[in-house]
């Protein structure tokens, strides 16, 4: 009876520790993560991105619900093809990307999670933070766990990704982001679209 | 003189059309980046790569032909030879 208890302890144990949750860096080696922006202006949409992601996501693939996290965008890192429009865009008077050095989005609580396979879609609610101000947003994310896909990526190491995916939309005099200002020529709508993968070495 | 400025306003005028039009014909802002889409195969991630290129778009096209324009504008204010 004691052995029976031991290896069913023992069990658990095991158990416990493969559904674990996990901590996914999203600090890309690759230079694939990037966060997409696009606003509409009369001459063209303005579309460009941001490669400089960083942070961390705990997922639990046993509980996909439960997952938190981190993600931090380095503001320097925006893009846009004319390099007036990236002066611009970076200067005191919109992202002011001295002051401001960088946009970050934490979770709070992930709701109406439905899980199918490896991938899970959800609503998150939480912080996005932008020109020092925080406010609270709700976020459609789909999220896909790759198990033992990491050396797939990174042929020196092993261990598992999670994929990111969200489109969402902001507006950037919610953020003071020259509110009132030139919304003849640069949408206040901004549509952020965030694609990113996370590693979580073992 | 004259005719050195109205010359040399028509080769900025050609060479600028030209030269926007061998560029695709931007009918944008120009660009010094390019995005160009790569594609993780293990993730299926679509990321951007920036590629320093040179696109006139119609900022480019107007200061030339403006330029052009000064430039003929001057012609009428020389002599028609210089001394």
């Amino acid at each position: 009876m004691k052995t029976k208890l031991i290896i069913l302890a023992l069990m658990t144990t095991a158990v416990v520790a493969l559904a674990a949750p996990q901590t996914f860096d999203f600090k890309d080696p690759k230079g694939i993560n990037n966060a997409g922006f696009k606003l509409d202006a009369p001459l063209e949409s303005i579309n460009g991105s941001a490669s400089g992601i960083y942070g961390t996501v705990i997922f639990d693939p046993a509980n996909p619900g439960a997952t938190q996290g981190k993600i931090t965008v380095s503001t320097s890192s925006l893009i846009v093809p004319n390099p007036l429009q990236r002066q611009h865009m970076l200067g005191k008077e919109w992202l002011d990307a001295t002051k401001f050095p960088t946009i970050v989005f934490e979770s709070k609580e992930f709701k109406n999670v439905q899980t199918s396979g490896d991938t899970t879609t959800s609503e998150v609610t939480g912080t996005f933070t932008l020109k020092g101000v925080s406010k609270e947003i709700t976020v459609p994310v789909k999220l896909t766990y790759l198990k033992d896909k990491l050396g797939d990526r990174v042929p020196s190491q092993k261990g598992d990704l999670l994929v990111i995916r969200a489109n969402f939309s902001i507006k950037r005099s919610d953020f003071n982001v020259n509110p009132g200002q030139f919304e003849d020529k640069v949408s206040d709508a901004i549509e952020i679209t965030l694609s990113i993968a996370g590693a979580s070495p073992k | 003189m004259k005719q050195t400025f109205r010359m040399v306003a028509a080769i900025l005028l050609v060479g600028s059309i030209v030269f926007w039009v061998a560029a695709g014909a931007n009918r944008g802002w120009t660009k010094t980046r390019v995005p160009k889409k790569v594609t993780d195969e293990v993730t299926g991630l679509e990321g951007v790569q920036w590629q320093d290129k040179f696109v006139p778009g119609i900022d480019f096209l107007g200061a030339a032909l403006l330029g052009a324009g000064i430039l003929a504008g001057v012609s009428f204010f020389v002599p028609a030879k210089s001394r």
